[in-house]
């Protein structure tokens, strides 16, 4: 006993330990593995940071680490809101629901399917307060990961279920829809939705391709808010859509990330989820609480399913649970309180409505800003498209070669897309942008 | 066009014609003077309640059964009885058979709190980078060299589940073995787990019912036939659910089997401290295997060490050959994640964080964290001086002998069913249970269910 203590703790000690570790090195397990590429996204960011400029700005959508410096003057890195001084905001009604939580409230397990309150808070959101189908319990629902995590649940019960189905994704979309699906397994096909030459929708290329796919197909909707273009179908165009996807038996599974953001009012953006539902289609939603209540790093939000019956909402409900158990056996429970206790106290959810309306305003103002400064310095394009497009971003149809002239001569960091950020754009920062907006795209 | 088919009561939009007649054209372009009511294919109901007419894609899926663990706290839930006793889930419970939320992370929740600069916003994918630190020095140790060189990829991860299901994935894409070998018996996720990253699960000989202890002769001969490369889950200390661990010779000799065969070793490590009472202590087993420079994968949750468990925090780390093969795994590994959830949840690692860089809350951390595990130990010796006493036929030392916050009792099904009836105790079908849910109060009416259970069921 005592040699082979001696022998354990002569492995930490010995100087050999060298000549060991160069032989692990040419002989690691994982040396073949290949450098990931980087995130589109996310690169913006790290070269944004890099810049010494003091004027620079990030309008390009990303995710900030945390520890963002505060020496970064406009800090406009969203793909998560800031304030009219470019910082990022707690809600208050946020704020006193964790006041509420902290020293109170115990860290148990959630069940596999997550808070039952925020589940029926959430529904109530997405379906109506009054929707005929909670009461009569016909929807499966689970707390899920944010978005991120609806979708892949939903991918993923797709892949187990309806083994041979397809996933139709409109172009263009978040990136990280095509990872999820494909993580699944599940093919995908892509759907005509953006129109570069009018900054707007291609109604009737969309149209086309919801016609040409073949009976019975899944198609994945932005219910509002579309990301990364900030184009929406009109309520009109929506319910053409319903009609056509009835007639053609699809199965749309509605992507809501941004309810109440895009508009200022849950109700009015959930308008394409209540058209789809009053023309009886059976809908997947996915819900994200990161932007409309500022909870991004909580990673809280809903999956639900709409069935035929109480008795199959129950048997879709406990076959989600069992995707989530071997995934993270049940979801966390800090952020689910966030929101249960929010929307469950009629004056905290008061305040909530006037939060969220406020950042959607601010948003929608900077917008206006925007296009009139770009009129005001007498731009001869149409920006038309930047008060048309909803939402976060907006898609100003520069080409990658004029961002790239932004970024190198403005330090304005944006993808190459030309997705702007409209979270990221301040009543400090619009006009500079703007004059760096019209210096690149002005005919020469 | 009279739109006959659109529900009475319903508003009569003006668009309606336009909508149908749009839908025509798109669906019968070569028969443009069709109208809808010749045409059946055009015809759409527009009943709300369509969705009740059975029509649902998901129509034939069957629901599925209850967790077999989880299930047992349903099944406790429903159960009207006053003298019911939960000893399913892993679940700290106080004395008083409450969960219990450790001062100290009280303490922290509430700087969190108060602290006005804080946001909300998304950790990296990676998650918190301080947490991912601080949980590779906790299992690791500060001075591991693995941590010095940089040889350590780290990720946040949702608790233990997600950390395994994360190391999985990893390990279906980018392994050349894809076997791995669990322990038998072990936790039932493991094989879930493992199954949907895309493994071959098989199991190496663990548990002796004979000894109630380690089948290490087994254990040894399993692994001697698996193939070359293969990986094998170990659980760092506290198995669950026997309670069973290896001694550190034992240790030795898997190890030194193990890297003979370059098998790669994937930890579990669900119970650091809560097993012995000692952190440090409760890590040896992962010392081992980083002291001698080899690889291995070590999935850590704080579920029960923090009490943290509905928060989720855990992280993976892969200890490498080198820095360079850390950072480009530490890339893979984002892919993995990305996909599944973005990013990690903030709260609770946040918490961790706080406790774990200030030296004297981690202080008071290693004092509740040991007192935990105290009353567990005490409640073992508790259930067996009762069994003792009523003379239950059988030998119960292996109650005192496991080790962690299960005890593997030996009980049949039928034992532990007529258990749940008759005496409405609450533990997973195999026999195991949680002595977290143990009290002085409710001991002895356990030692009476098994002593009926021993002595009326063989």
């Amino acid at each position: 006993m005592a040699a082979l203590s001696r022998t354990v703790s002569s492995l930490s000690r010995r100087p050999q330990l060298q000549g060991l570790q160069s032989a692990r090195q040419m002989s690691s397990l994982f040396g073949h593995v290949e450098p990931a590429p980087k995130d589109p996204i996310l690169g913006v960011t790290e070269a944004f940071l890099a810049d010494q400029s003091p004027d620079k700005v990030n309008v390009g959508g990303v995710r900030l680490p945390l520890r963002t410096p505060s020496s970064i003057p406009r800090s406009l890195a969203a793909g998560a809101y800031r304030d009219d001084n470019g910082k990022p905001l707690v809600l208050q009604c946020v704020r006193e629901a964790e006041r509420r939580i902290a020293g109170n409230l115990n860290m148990e397990y959630l069940p596999m399917g997550g808070s039952i309150t925020m589940i029926e808070q959430s529904l109530k959101l997405a379906y109506g307060e009054d929707s005929e189908f909670i009461k009569d319990k016909k929807i499966a629902a689970v707390q899920a990961l944010s978005g991120t995590g609806a979708c892949r649940l939903f991918a993923d019960f797709q892949k187990r279920f309806l083994p041979d189905s397809q996933i139709y994704i409109p172009t263009p979309t978040w990136s990280n829809h095509h990872n999820i699906w494909r993580d699944a397994n599940v093919p995908q096909n892509k759907f005509t939705y953006y129109h570069p030459e009018s900054r707007g929708l291609d109604f009737s290329g969309l149209m086309s391709d919801i016609k040409n796919a073949p009976d019975g197909s899944f198609f994945m909707l932005h219910a509002c808010a579309h990301n990364p273009t900030g184009v929406d179908p009109t309520e009109e165009q929506w319910r053409e859509i319903s009609h056509l996807f009835k007639a053609k038996k699809h199965f749309p599974f509605f992507d809501m990330a941004y309810q109440g953001f895009a508009s200022g009012d849950p109700e009015r953006d959930a308008k394409a989820i209540r058209i789809f539902l009053e023309d009886g289609h059976q809908i997947g939603c996915a819900q994200s609480y990161a932007k409309n209540m500022g909870l991004y790093g909580q990673r809280v939000g809903c999956l639900s399913i709409l069935c035929d019956d109480e008795k199959q909402a129950v048997a879709v409900k406990s076959q989600l649970q069992q995707l989530a158990r071997p995934m993270y056996s049940n979801p966390p429970v800090h952020g689910a309180l966030v929101v249960s206790i929010i929307l469950n106290d009629p004056e905290l959810k008061n305040l909530w409505l006037q939060e969220v309306k406020g950042m959607a305003d601010r948003i929608i103002g900077m917008r206006t800003a925007l296009k009139e400064n770009l009129e005001k310095l007498g731009s001869p394009l149409s920006w038309e498209h930047i008060t048309n497009q909803i939402g976060m971003f907006c898609y100003s149809g520069m080409t990658p070669e004029q961002v790239d002239r932004l970024t190198n001569e403005f330090h304005i960091y944006m993808t190459r897309n030309g997705r702007i950020s409209m979270a990221g754009v301040t009543s400090g920062n619009v006009g500079y942008l703007a004059n760096a907006i019209h210096e690149v795209t002005k005919p020469k | 066009m009279a739109p006959s088919h659109v529900q009475p009561g319903a508003p009569q939009e003006p668009s309606a014609d336009r909508r149908l007649s749009t839908l025509v054209r798109h669906l019968l372009p070569s028969s443009p003077r069709r109208t809808a009511a010749e045409d059946s294919s055009a015809t759409l109901e527009s009943s709300p309640t369509m969705a009740s007419q059975g029509c649902s894609v998901f129509a034939g899926l069957a629901q599925a059964p209850e967790d077999p663990i989880l299930g047992v706290t349903v099944a406790f839930n429903k159960d009207p009885s006053p003298n019911k006793v939960n000893l399913g889930v892993g679940a700290y419970r106080t004395e008083e058979g409450k969960p219990l939320v450790l001062n100290v992370v009280r303490r922290a929740e509430q700087m969190l709190v108060n602290d006005p600069t804080r946001y909300k916003e998304y950790l990296p994918i990676t998650g918190l980078a301080d947490f991912n630190k601080l949980s590779a020095k906790l299992i690791f140790g500060a001075d591991s060299p693995a941590i010095q060189e940089n040889r350590v990829a780290t990720v946040q991860c949702l608790s233990g589940t997600g950390s395994l299901r994360v190391g999985g994935e990893f390990l279906g894409r980018h392994y050349h073995e894809r076997t791995i070998y669990i322990p038998q018996p072990t936790w039932g996720n493991h094989v879930k787990v493992f199954a949907l990253s895309g493994l071959t699960v098989k199991t190496y000989r663990y548990y002796d019912p004979a000894t109630r202890g380690l089948d290490l002769k087994g254990f040894l001969e399993d692994l001697s036939s698996a193939p070359t490369g293969a990986i094998v889950l170990l659980h760092a200390c506290a198995h669950n659910p026997t309670g069973v661990d290896p001694t550190i010779d034992e240790w030795e000799q898997i190890r030194q089997l193990m890297r003979s065969k370059s098998m790669l070793p994937f930890f579990d490590s669900a119970y650091q401290g809560f097993a012995s009472g000692n952190l440090d202590k409760d890590a040896q087993s992962v010392r081992m295997f980083v002291a001698d420079g080899g690889e291995l994968l070590m999935a850590q949750s704080y579920a029960k060490n923090m009490g943290l468990y509905g928060e989720r925090v855990g992280a993976l780390s892969i200890v490498c050959g080198s820095a360079d093969v850390a950072g480009r795994v530490e890339s893979q590994l984002k892919l993995v994640t990305r996909p599944m959830i973005s990013s990690p949840p903030l709260h609770g690692a946040s918490i961790v964080a706080t406790i774990l860089k200030d030296s004297e809350m981690y202080h008071e951390w290693t004092v509740e964290l040991k007192a935990m595990a105290d009353r567990i130990i005490s409640m073992r010796q508790q259930l067996f001086d009762a069994l003792k006493a009523r003379g239950t036929p059988g030998d119960w030392s292996h109650i005192i002998k496991q080790i962690g916050m299960f005890t593997f009792t030996g009980l049949t099904s039928e034992q532990v069913a007529f258990m749940r009836q008759e005496y409405h105790i609450y533990m997973t079908s195999d026999g195991r249970i949680s002595m977290a849910g143990l009290n002085a109060k409710n001991v002895n009416q356990l030692a009476d269910a098994i002593h009926a259970a021993v002595t009326q069921l063989k």
